[in-house]
């Protein structure tokens, strides 16, 4: 089981090259071609969700990511240090777009609950956990046969 | 990839705005205050072309709604050139396919705009 760790400065930059290297490890572990989009966009929502909130309560600390490339799944756990942080009622972890009319245009309470929709939309198998060190969000996808 | 952002004004008074890229946390800023500006400059009919765009996350559509907001506000509209599967995906799976008028090209965009009139 190959493992690969990632940790990046909470920067909207770094974003960009979370996708990239979660594309290339993903490719690499099996994943299907047709679902490397869907993975790539998945994990970005997830890095952007963490970097946004790190910003805001923490921006020394890293994101991190921990991959891994399995016989049958490959797993993809994105960690914030901002505990409490919006799902479990915490402060939300707006965007720092502040956009309005998000609402009344029916997309639901905001940017980055549409995140978190967008994952649960793309990810084969999704798990968010509030833990007290941070929140945690475990994505999976299918491995092709070799 | 950098995000590349221009804009025209077409003889009916629409503004195309060609977006090249990715949009995401890090550039989704970059389309906002050009929506803005637009906005500002009385420009409230755009029509947002993302045939080039090769990347759209939440952040983006954020950005994209925010415009849909500020334009309303100016009875105006914002609508979208858009065939590509990948980012349509995105726009069915939050349902703003039904917020949004989503067009096949630019020529599509104005007939039905004239429709309309």
């Amino acid at each position: 089981m190959a493992v690969v760790e990632l940790a990046f400065s909470a920067l909207p930059v770094h974003v960009r090259t979370a996708r990239l290297i979660v594309t290339a490890v993903a490719r690499r572990s099996g994943v299907a071609e047709t679902l490397l989009d869907e993975v790539r966009l998945a994990v970005g929502e997830a890095c952007s969700r963490a970097v946004e909130s790190h910003q805001r309560y923490c921006p020394e600390e890293p994101v991190r990511l921990e991959l891994t490339g399995g016989k049958s799944r490959f797993e993809v756990i994105v960690s914030d240090t901002v505990p409490d942080d919006g799902v479990a009622g915490g402060p939300p972890a707006a965007p720092s777009s502040g956009e309005p009319g998000w609402d009344e245009l029916g997309a639901g309470e905001g940017a980055a609950d549409l995140g978190l929709a967008v994952i649960a939309g793309l990810a084969d198998e999704v798990e968010i956990a509030q833990t007290p060190k941070g929140m945690q969000i475990k994505m999976s996808w299918p491995v092709e046969e070799s | 990839m950098d995000l590349k952002v221009n804009d025209y004004t077409t003889d009916d008074g629409i503004t195309v705005i060609n977006v090249e890229g990715e949009i995401d946390v890090y550039t989704a800023p970059k389309l906002r205050e050009k929506l803005i500006d637009l906005v500002n400059k009385g420009k409230f009919h755009l029509l947002v072309d993302m045939e080039k765009v090769e990347f759209l996350d939440s952040t983006g559509l954020g950005v994209l709604v925010g415009g849909l907001k500020r334009v309303r506000a100016h009875d105006g509209s914002l609508e979208l050139v858009c065939t590509q599967e990948r980012i349509l995906k995105i726009f069915r799976i939050t349902g703003l396919t039904k917020v949004f008028g989503i067009h096949d090209s630019l020529e599509d965009a104005q007939e039905k705009r004239k429709g309309q009139k």
